[in-house]
Formats: C-alpha cells, structure tokens, sequence
C-alpha cells in the first residue's frame, strides 16, 4: 500500500519560503510526476516526502498515518537519487543487498531477491562488479534495484534519467514504465522534462515556484490546461500564445494554439513568411513570422511538405481548439 | 617555440636543482656506507683501516639492537594509531557547519607549525612536570596522585607528545576526504536504514581508507625518524630507545661512526621495507 498525502506541508530554509501551504494526495499505485521548470521546488517536495527534509508545517501521511515525524528509513519509501548515489567500494550485489542487510533480511531471502530484480533489470552478468566499471545506464538500473529490493510503499525518483543520453533515456524511460506496470507500487517521480511527464506519469502536478500549478492526467493538461504557465510548459513544441487583436476577436486577453492545431490552407486568417523550418522526418515544424502578430508563429506540418526559409504560407487556426485565457492569465471556459 | 625546445629548455633550468638534491642524498649516503665499513673512532685514533662487516654483525648483536627495534615498531604504530582513529574523528566533528569554523580549523592545525623540540619541551615543563605541570594539578584536582609521565610511562609519554604533533596533519587530510565525500551516499544509506554507526563503518570509513593509507605511508616515514622528541625528554632512557636514536648515541656518545653508519645503513633498509610495502597496499587501495 502507498497512499501519500500532503496536508498544508510548507517548507522554509530560513527565510525563504520554498514551499507555501500545499495540498495533494497521491493514490496507491499511481505513477505521480511532478513537473517544472529548474528551482521550482520538486526535489525539495520529494525530500519532504522522502524525510530527508523536514516539513516546516502540515503534515504527511503515508496510508492515513502521520509520518511527519518518521525517521526516513521507517517511512517504507525507496529513493533512486538523480546521481544514483551508489556505494563506490561496494560491488552491485553488495550495493542491492545493502538496505536488506541493513533490515536483517535472512540471507537466503536476500540472495533470492537480488536474483530477482537483477534479473528484471538485466544486471545479473554485472552483479560482481563495482559501479565505477559500469556505464551510466546500468548504474541507474543497480540504483533501481536497489530500491526494489526494499519492496517500498512507494518509489520515489528525483530527476533520474537527467545524467543519461538521449537515446537511452527514452529506453529508461520505458523500463521505469514497464517496472510502474509489473510492481503496480505508487511512484513520485520528478522532472524538469514535460515529454517525461506527458509519457509516463498517470497523474502529473505541474509546480511553479512551490505552487501546484495543475494536477492532472496529462491529457487533461493538454486539453485544458488551467493557466497561462501550464499551457505554456506542457506540449511539444510550445504552444503559440497570442496577445492583443487576435485574442480580443476570440473575447480574452490571451489565446493558445498548439502548433499541430493550425493547418496550412488557402485561406486562413494570418498569412507569413516561414522563419525556419525544422525537418524531423516524421514532423515538420515552421516558425513564421510577419504574420500581423506580434508573436512568432510555430505550425506543425506533416514530415514531407517542402516549404523552407522565406516560403510565404497561409494559417488557419482550427477555432474550437482554441484555448482562451482572461487578463490573470486563468483559462476563460 | 616547439614543444622539443621548450623540453630541453625546461631540463636545463631544472638541471642546478637537480643536481643541488642529488648531491644532498647522494654525499651523505655514500658516506654513510663508506664508514660503515671502517674502523673510524674519531677520538682514539680516527679512520683505522677497513672493518669489513664487522660494524654490522657488532651492530644487531649488540644487546640495545632487538628492544630498540620494538621500540621504534610500538612509538611509530601507537602514534599512527592515535592520530588516525583521533583524525578520523576530529575531521567528522570539523566537518560540521559551526560557529567560527574557520577559526577552529586554523588552531587544529597550529601544533604542526611548533617546532619538535619546543613542543617536547612544552609537554615535558609545562604538562608533564611531575609537581608543576598542567596534568600533575589535573590529577590532584580529582584527588588522584600526579603521574611522573616520563619515567613512569616514558614511552607512551613520547607516544602523547609526537601524536600531538601529527594529529594536525592527519586530521587535515582526512578532513579533505571526508568533505569530498558525496552527500547523496550519505541520504541512500539513510533511506536505506543504516543507523549512524553503520553509516559510519559502511560508507564514511571505506570512504576514508584510501585517505587514511596516505596518512600512514607518509607519517611512517618521518616517525621512523623521531628524534628531538626524545633527546630532550628522556635522552633515550627508560627503554626509549629507538633505531634512531641508537645509532646517534653509537656515533656520538660511544664516538663510534664505524658502528653508527652500519646502523645507519640499517635504518635505511627498514625504512625502505616498510615504504615499499606500503606503496603496494597505497597502489592497491589507489586502483580502485
Ligand atoms: N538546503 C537548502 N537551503 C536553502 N535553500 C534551498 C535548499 N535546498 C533548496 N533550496 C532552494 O529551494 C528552491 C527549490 O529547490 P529544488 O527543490 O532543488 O528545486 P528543483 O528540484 O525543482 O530544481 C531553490 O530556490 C533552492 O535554492
Ligand atoms: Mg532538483
């Protein structure tokens, strides 16, 4: 079981407010990402959780009991730390079976369980080796196997695929994915990268400045977003936010469009000369500018349309995709 | 200018240094073993012809040569003893943010600035006065009866004296080592349920180990040579006599430089046993 939840938890390092009071409950097996951009606060609720840090008021409650109090390795949650945080003079069995010897698990039990997960991270050729003869992609997998062992409430992840290359954090990132499936245990996990958010997670909080901004499937936040910050921080790429005549037509002070909600027609509202064109193969996106917008805007076009720089294009925003946003930046329904 | 000219440039203005060091070991050393071989009594009658290996085989079958061995085995273990499980400690303790750090870290490291003489000359007027020092009045104040530090436990006396000495520098490295050492390990290992102490023992000490063999390859080698310590305590009774100085009284006060360069020639193979042991356990600790 592992049901989280946060009950008006703030946190201050001396004077500085890092988190205002703060709500959030977080379901048994759910795989929770808490998203936003660098400082805004998540490593810093995670460790709250964690207990690493302590909460300055509020409470946590970990399946409906107090655990604000609880001493980290009592609160039955397993972390997986963003610089794996493994034991350089231990060897990766020695590193797995470390909190069980810590709990005095049987040895038998022990080697059953290293077996286990080591199987289902792929490290059983590794298991005598040292983390520093391993490469970064298999020391987060012995961090991972390390957490598993415990049989936590919850994982708890901070930023753990940011030391990894681009293509193996998307092979990660489905292996984390896979693992949430198979364990079915709750996972916080944190990011600064909306794609891992909008992959993985079940439910994602978006957090500005220790705020919590949305919470939501990331569907949810796609269609509707909330606010200005989550419309702007949540799709790949960015969604064009226009102000000024455009907006006031629709009857708000801001509008959204996502790039692959516009069309390239015949006729259509803003006619603009193409600034760059990104050729990823399967999408092209355009930035046109001269539009009569003040704004740049980004259009995504299918993989094989052949317009490049200073090509003249016409766009039509498709109307009831349209997000509309009031003077405070809050989405007007 | 070329990497080759800059190279040979760089050799001939190292060259003076070089050679200025080299002549520094090398004089001295081959003197040594020349008057090891001779018959060489400065007051009674100077060099009197060779002596073969008769200065060596006199030299360790002399009745002083086995205790003096021990001697030097215990002071030099029992002062890399004191100043690691004490550096150890004092580096975590330093290591914690506090009020004035930076001050008290400077006056830790202050006894290694005194010279060895003064200190041995503090610790034996001022601390270890048998009516007047510090500890003698620290032991009536409790109402014990004061210790004669250096003739009843002279050894470990001179052990306290120069592990006063070299706690600074021990504790100095390992403080390097201990604030290298990543955080994060520290917080896995607490998640992970280790108790202080087994955090202690599982991730700080292995931490420490390749720190602390630095600090016994390099203390060994300059306590092998203690000597104003126990010149100016107990002159070298009381079975505090080391190899050191052994071979100081055989040329000075038997006025046997024969015999004390045999000694000395000694003392040069032990301190390379030791150095070449302690390369390999510091190169095997270094590989991982
Ligand atoms: N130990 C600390 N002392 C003081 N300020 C801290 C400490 N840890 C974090 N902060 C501050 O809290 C804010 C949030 O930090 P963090 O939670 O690490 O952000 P994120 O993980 O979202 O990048 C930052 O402004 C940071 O400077
Ligand atoms: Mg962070």
């Amino acid at each position: 079981m592992g049901k989280i939840t946060l009950e008006k938890v703030t946190k201050s390092f001396g004077d500085v407010n890092v988190i205002p009071p703060l709500d959030l409950t977080i379901e048994d097996g759910e795989f929770c990402v808490f998203v936003g951009p660098s400082g805004c606060g998540k490593s810093t609720l995670l460790r709250l959780i964690a207990g690493l840090e302590d909460i300055s008021s509020g409470a946590i409650k970990i399946d409906g009991n107090d655990a604000s109090n609880t001493p980290p390795a009592k609160r039955g949650l397993a972390m997986v730390f963003q610089s794996y945080a493994l034991y350089p003079h231990m060897s990766v069995r020695k590193n797995i079976a470390f909190p069980m010897k810590m709990a005095g698990v049987p040895q038998e039990e022990q080697d059953k369980r290293i077996a286990a997960a080591a199987k289902a991270l792929n490290l059983t050729d590794y298991l005598d080796r040292r983390p520093g003869q391993l490469s970064g992609g298999q020391r987060q997998r012995v961090a991972i196997g390390r957490a598993i062992v415990r049989e936590p409430a919850a994982f708890l992840f901070d930023e753990p695929l940011s030391n990894l290359d681009a293509a193996l954090r998307v092979g990660m990132r489905m292996e984390i994915g896979e693992l949430h499936a198979k364990l079915q245990t709750t996972m916080i996990y944190v990011t600064h990268d909306q794609v891992e958010a909008m992959t993985m997670a079940d439910k994602i909080v978006v957090l500005r400045a220790g705020n919590i901004e949305q919470v939501g499937s990331p569907l949810e936040l796609y269609r509707a977003p909330r606010n200005l910050f989550v419309a702007g921080f949540i799709g790949s790429p960015k969604m064009n936010l226009i102000e000024g005549n455009a907006a006031q037509q629709h009857g708000a002070t801001t509008i959204g469009v996502r790039p692959e909600h516009i069309d390239i027609t015949d006729s259509g509202p803003w006619t603009g000369t193409v600034g760059v064109a990104e050729h990823l193969g399967s999408d092209t996106f355009l930035h046109v500018h001269d539009t009569g917008l003040a704004e740049t805007v980004t259009v995504r076009a299918t993989g094989e349309v052949g317009f490049k720089h200073g090509d003249k294009v016409t766009l039509a925003p498709r109307e009831d995709l349209i997000h509309r946003f009031d003077r405070d930046g809050l989405r007007v329904a | 200018m070329a990497t080759q000219h800059s190279r040979s440039a760089a050799r001939m203005m190292m060259a003076p240094a070089v050679v200025l060091l080299l002549g520094w070991m090398l004089v001295p050393l081959i003197m040594t073993l020349w008057f090891s071989f001779r018959r060489y009594l400065p007051l009674r009658g100077g060099d009197l012809g060779s002596a073969g290996f008769d200065n060596f085989v006199r030299f360790v079958t002399s009745s002083a040569f086995w205790p003096s061995v021990q001697t030097t085995l215990i002071m030099v273990g029992g002062v890399l003893v004191i100043t690691i499980v004490l550096g150890v400690l004092l580096s975590l303790l330093l290591d914690q943010p506090m009020w004035g750090q930076g001050v008290v870290r400077i006056l830790v490291i202050a006894p290694f600035f005194v010279m060895p003489t003064v200190s041995a000359l503090v610790w034996k007027n001022m601390f270890m006065d048998p009516t007047n020092g510090l500890l003698a009045h620290l032991w009536q104040f409790f109402g014990a009866e004061p210790v004669a530090w250096l003739s009843s436990v002279p050894l470990t006396s001179i052990i306290m004296i120069v592990s006063w000495q070299w706690l600074p520098f021990a504790t100095l490295i390992l403080l390097t080592a201990v604030q290298s050492l990543d955080g994060e390990q520290l917080e896995a290992s607490e998640m992970d349920g280790a108790s202080p102490l087994a955090r202690f023992f599982y991730i700080i000490l292995p931490h420490l180990s390749r720190a602390i063999t630095i600090v016994v390859l390099i203390q060994t080698i300059f306590l092998l040579s203690i000597f104003a310590e126990i010149f100016v305590t107990t002159g070298g009774a009381f079975g505090t006599r080391t190899l050191t100085y052994l071979i100081y009284q055989r040329v000075l006060e038997s006025q046997n430089v024969g015999l004390g360069s045999a000694g000395g020639v000694y003392a040069i193979i032990l301190a390379n046993i030791v150095a070449i042991f302690l390369m390999r356990i510091v190169g095997k600790n270094l590989d991982k």
